[in-house]
């Protein structure tokens, strides 16, 4: 199935928890916070979460800025 | 003696504030940190990049959170919905409730868009956010900020990165005069006296980023502010003296042995 992370398409497999996800994409889960659908997904519900086919999801961290 | 700038539940003693963008590299920016005095530090919230995220080192990992107090922004929203959007994401990032909120109106100004920030002041407010909003000089919408709930409002100096200065130093001394809450200059502060006469207006703090970034020597710049601030607030405490049009001596008249 296919979702969009982060406005890129990503293929992923059946039963995938958003924690399985973010673990993909980065070694510390403390440094990101995710966004579902336009909802905050909060950090304590990620194990339990399984993506859905067409989710659009947001993967976000701190960068410098002013 | 202790002069700190208090927001809410937060004191801080240094009432300069800084960003952490347009730096070389961390290490020049932590190095401005330490220069500056600051216990406040801005930053962004941003997509990881999917393709360097493994690698990279993290801004979160170079914080040291002891000593700074991290104030995300919602820079680069445009639109009320974003803002909000932005502000809970840096929440679970956990960064707590402070936010410098932001709600531009164009790319190329970069100016606020004040009945955008003025609302999401107010939703964010509601939610709990220890809201700084950034806005325009204009003493009605700064009210208006109040109003909605934000914790301090933050002027600017003239548009964000220009580094011109105070531009409009009345139009801050009338904000000042109204407001119950911090004012915090923010944006286009270029050098040290412009830290310097926005202090002596009164105002609780100044926030920059460019101004320091982008000198030619970052550190020294960073220094610079520090001391401006601390000198313009000292000047602000002091009290001037009247401005008068006409000279007036400093060594008596009396006991002159010269003539005329």
């Amino acid at each position: 199935m296919q979702i969009t992370l982060n406005g890129t398409p990503r293929q992923v497999a059946p039963n995938t928890t958003l924690a399985e996800l973010i673990d993909e994409i980065t070694q510390d889960r403390t440094r990101v916070a995710v966004e579902r659908n336009r909802a905050i997904a909060p950090r304590a519900q990620w194990d339990e979460t399984v993506v859905a086919d067409g989710d659009e999801i947001e993967v976000v961290t701190l960068v410098g800025g002013g | 003696m202790a002069d700190p700038i208090r927001i809410r539940d937060y004191s801080f003693e240094s009432r300069l504030f800084v960003g952490s963008g347009k730096y070389r590299d961390y290490d020049e920016m932590l190095a401005c940190w330490d220069a500056s005095g600051a216990e406040v530090v801005t930053v962004a919230v941003r997509r990881v990049d999917l393709n360097h995220e493994k690698e990279e080192r993290n801004l979160i990992d170079v914080i040291d959170r002891e000593r700074y107090t991290i104030l995300p922004n919602t820079a680069g929203c445009y639109t009320v919905e974003d803002t909000l959007r932005t502000a809970r994401l840096s929440r679970e990032l956990g960064l707590g409730d402070l936010l410098k909120l932001e709600v531009l109106a164009d790319e190329e100004t970069l100016l606020p868009n004040a009945p955008a920030t003025v609302e999401a002041t107010r939703q964010l407010a509601g939610e709990g956010f220890c809201v700084l909003a950034y806005t325009n000089d204009d003493p009605v919408t700064a009210k208006a900020l109040e109003e909605a709930g934000a914790a301090a409002v933050m002027p600017l100096g003239a548009p964000i990165g220009s580094g011109l200065g105070i531009l409009n130093p009345t139009n801050i001394k009338i904000i000042l005069q109204r407001a119950t809450v911090p004012i915090i200059v923010d944006a286009g502060v270029g050098t040290a006296s412009d830290v310097a006469l926005a202090m002596e207006l009164g105002i609780e703090g100044v926030l920059l980023n460019t101004g320091i970034a982008k000198a030619d020597d970052p550190v020294r710049m960073a220094s610079a502010m520090k001391h401006a601030c601390i000198a313009g607030r000292e000047a602000y405490l002091a009290g001037r003296m009247p401005a008068r049009l006409y000279a007036s001596p400093s060594s008596p008249r009396e006991g002159r042995f010269t003539e005329s």
